[in-house]
């Protein structure tokens, strides 16, 4: 810096660029902005980092360090001199495995329960990869065929070959996939009809959908699967009295497309005026307009919200279990209190494995949800 | 909106008048076959329902409400016995065992969930990172895994009777439940709520009479600690008074139950917790959403107008957040309500499980037992989502 004569400041060459201060950048920054600002912050932050130590300890030493991950009975897992205090009993989990998967279903005829598993990844892929190829011949697939497959898989079709099996025989995860299966094949179409049903300026049809939108999400979920279970079989004649597991079925797809019918509503309604008026000046009749202009766009805006509705109806197929039928959730509880493997520990791994296997499922399809919405925001960007 | 939207659906006005005629004439014959559709099916049902329940030697009607119920319950808050009590009773001690594990849920599951939800807004970012994943584990497992786990894993792996742990204070707590002492009012007690009363009525006039006088004068006026002193100091002054007549029975550990005390049943417990610890995520999230929702803009004002950082969240920050959490929050509680009649899983004796559970397996009218219960989840929402109306009518923004 010079001093010129007639008393003005010149800067004759640019200053020295200094580094940030050490403390507001970098990582030492980054730690005391979001963990040490203050006092108050510093003593959060060691709270919870304690708990967290706390936790993840006893958690790794329960489920890994001191789990036992083999054994043949209940003796494995009691505490003994080798291992005092036992972690998590995977042992009775691989030994019950196949029970939490297909229930009592004929070991002869697992591969048929496998292979309706890998249909329905398949139909699941290409309907939720959204830049998958034909996707409409991907939803005629997950909506006719796979349903129609499925059935003559699962029960059985004798004329080809498969033996019958009944009903009462499936269980575990395959009985939770097929509620939860059967609850979004039929919950989506239905759903829509209730929609149009809700918005319709017939008063008959709309007075119909609000009733049956209003009372079934006006009522436990529970109580709708005891009305399919024990007041269905009072309204048919006795000899087509439905199987227990179908009327399960009925009460979970009743019970999911009334929530359906409200998140498509709201779907609906995000479509601008607009599109219909264009729709109509292109001379497209009502029900053209509503397939080709009107549902694609509801649809793609509230996919997330679909997907939402999906886990919710995922974690309540759980509720099958208060009528009897064996899901997963159901071959836990029957498992874990076999004398064979009774011990303190059973319980919480039999528990922790189902939570795992929920969780996994749930929390993937909320991440495509949110994916989803990004995507979406992203479009709607200018 | 979304209705204008709706009624412009159909291309209604620009028909000539022969073709809307012909449409009328086709919507009213829809309009027809629907209802004797539904008629049809409906009578279909019901005579079915005649003739079965006839085959099964099963009564119809709701005769059966006076008959003696001739079953336990596990908990009630009214008088209630098996040999002297009708249906009509249990289902009132179902009704309010309900309403006992509903309200408490919501009490817990709003003050968890609050706190939940500003611990994920948190600057620091371990207790929001804590908050999201308690978030995230919560809500992607299903409720009644949750349920189960605390009922059976925890509350059942507690001590049996005879390991019984003794609280500080006198009470036990074993894999049969929490038994804690039982208050006793003396004679005199009724002063003492006689005089909550007042100190809480004189509280709120205060509380107007300041509000009023700030709007007036625009000084405010501090009277929190006085109103805590009207509501505390009263009461105490009077229980001092009237020679404390309050006392606690303690529960004795028998041989084979705990006798005297209040107990709280495993199952009422693990009930409670499960619903609290569930719905307290779904709030936490609804309470998150709700404090993002108001623009940043918003506090930057008030700050420029010189509000403090306290005042500035009770004054403009909270009441346009509660504007976006309270229908949400009343979806949720709904949920919960509803969600409280999984006690049917444990065995907590609440509507669902004394009325759809036991009073159905005796009297076999199955019609008629759903049908009441369902009507009572359904008058419960209907009554809640009127009050969410008058409450949106309220803080609706009046706008020029």
């Amino acid at each position: 810096m010079a001093r010129a004569a007639d008393g003005f400041y010149l800067r004759a060459a640019p200053a020295e660029r200094r580094p940030p201060p050490a403390a507001r950048a970098g990582a030492i920054g980054w730690l005391r902005a979001n963990l040490f600002s203050s006092p108050g912050n510093v003593a959060l932050t060691l709270v919870c980092a304690i708990f967290i130590a706390w936790t993840a300890a006893h958690v790794l030493r329960f489920f890994v360090l001191d789990a036992v991950w083999s054994g043949a009975d209940r003796e494995a897992c009691l505490a003994s001199p080798a291992n005092p205090e036992p972690g998590a009993c995977w042992a009775f989990v691989r030994v019950w495995l196949s029970y939490f998967v297909y229930g009592f279903y004929p070991i002869g005829a697992r591969w048929r329960v496998d292979l309706f598993f890998l249909a329905l990844a398949f139909g699941i892929a290409w309907l939720a990869w959204l830049a998958a190829p034909r996707r409409d011949i991907g939803a005629f697939y997950f909506f006719i065929v796979l349903p129609i497959l499925s059935f003559f898989l699962l029960s059985g079709a004798p004329l080809i070959g498969l033996s019958a099996v009944p009903t009462s025989l499936w269980g575990g995860i395959l009985v939770t996939i097929v509620v939860a299966t059967v609850g979004i094949v039929a919950s989506l179409p239905l759903g829509i009809v209730l929609a149009f049903g809700r918005r319709s300026d017939i008063a008959v049809v709309k007075f119909f959908s609000v009733t049956f939108i209003e009372f079934v999400r006006g009522v436990p979920m529970i109580t709708v699967l005891f009305m399919a279970s024990v007041m269905l079989p009072l309204f048919v004649p006795e000899r087509f009295t439905p199987d227990k597991l179908l009327r399960a079925l009925i009460g979970v797809a009743l019970f999911a497309s009334a929530y359906m019918a409200e998140v498509v509503r709201g779907g609906l309604a995000a479509v601008p005026r607009g599109q219909y008026e264009a729709a109509q000046a292109l001379g497209l009749p009502y029900w053209r307009m509503t397939a080709l202009v009107i549902l694609p766009q509801a649809l793609r805006v509230t996919l997330p919200n679909i997907v939402n509705t999906f886990i919710g109806l995922f974690k309540d197929t759980t509720l099958v279990f208060v009528v009897g039928i064996f899901d997963f959730l159901r071959t836990i509880e029957a498992a874990r209190v076999d004398p064979h493997w009774a011990t303190p520990v059973t319980s919480v791994t039999g528990y922790a494995f189902a939570a795992v296997f929920y969780f996994l499922c749930c929390y993937a399809m909320s991440r495509y949800a949110r994916g989803v919405e990004t995507r979406l925001a992203r479009a709607h960007r200018r | 909106m979304a209705e204008t939207v709706n009624n412009g659906s159909r291309p209604t006005s620009s028909r000539p008048t022969s073709s809307r005629r012909a449409r009328r004439s086709r919507d009213i014959a829809l309009q027809l076959a629907l209802l004797a559709v539904v008629g049809g099916v409906a009578y279909a049902a019901i005579v079915n329902a005649a003739q079965n329940l006839a085959h099964a030697h099963i009564a119809s009607g709701f005769g059966f409400w006076n008959n003696t119920a001739g079953f336990d319950i596990s908990q009630t808050l009214i008088d209630y016995s098996a040999s002297a009590s009708t249906f009509g009773r249990a289902f009132w001690v179902g009704l309010l065992n309900t309403l006992l594990i509903a309200s408490l849920g919501i009490v817990l599951a709003t003050v968890l969930g609050f706190v939940v939800g500003l611990a994920r807004l948190s600057r620091n970012w371990l207790v929001a990172k804590v908050a999201c994943a308690y978030v995230e584990a919560i809500r992607n497992v299903p409720l009644l895994l949750q349920l189960l786990f605390w009922y059976n894993a925890v509350l059942k792996s507690l001590p049996e009777l005879r390991a019984s742990v003794t609280l500080p204070g006198g009470g036990f707590l074993n894999n049969r439940g929490l038994f804690l002492p039982r208050p006793e009012f003396g004679p005199g007690f009724g002063y003492v709520s006689i005089a909550l009363a007042i100190g809480i009525a004189a509280s709120i006039s205060l509380r107007v009479w300041s509000r009023r006088r700030q709007e007036r004068t625009g000084a405010p006026v501090r009277v929190a600690w006085l109103a805590l002193g009207l509501i505390a100091g009263p009461p105490l002054v009077v229980f001092a008074l009237a020679g404390a007549p309050l006392s606690f029975s303690l529960p004795q550990l028998g041989r084979f139950n705990v006798l005297g005390g209040v107990e709280i049943l495993p199952e009422f417990a693990a009930l409670l917790v499960a619903l609290s610890v569930y719905t307290a995520a779904f709030i936490a999230e609804v309470v998150r959403a709700g404090v993002l929702a108001v623009p940043h803009g918003q506090t930057e004002a008030a700050q420029a107008l010189g509000l403090r950082p306290r005042a500035t969240l009770r004054l403009v920050v909270v009441p346009q957040a509660m504007r976006v959490i309270v229908p949400p929050l009343t979806s949720q509680y709904l949920n919960l309500i509803k969600n409280s009649s999984l006690a049917v899983a444990i065995g907590y004796p609440d509507l669902f499980q004394v009325f759809a559970g036991s009073v159905l397996n005796i009297t076999g009218q199955a019609v008629e037992v759903i049908a009441i219960t369902m009507a009572v989840y359904l008058a419960i929402s209907l009554v809640a989502s009127l009050l969410m109306n008058i409450y949106g009518q309220t803080v609706a923004v009046v706008e020029r």
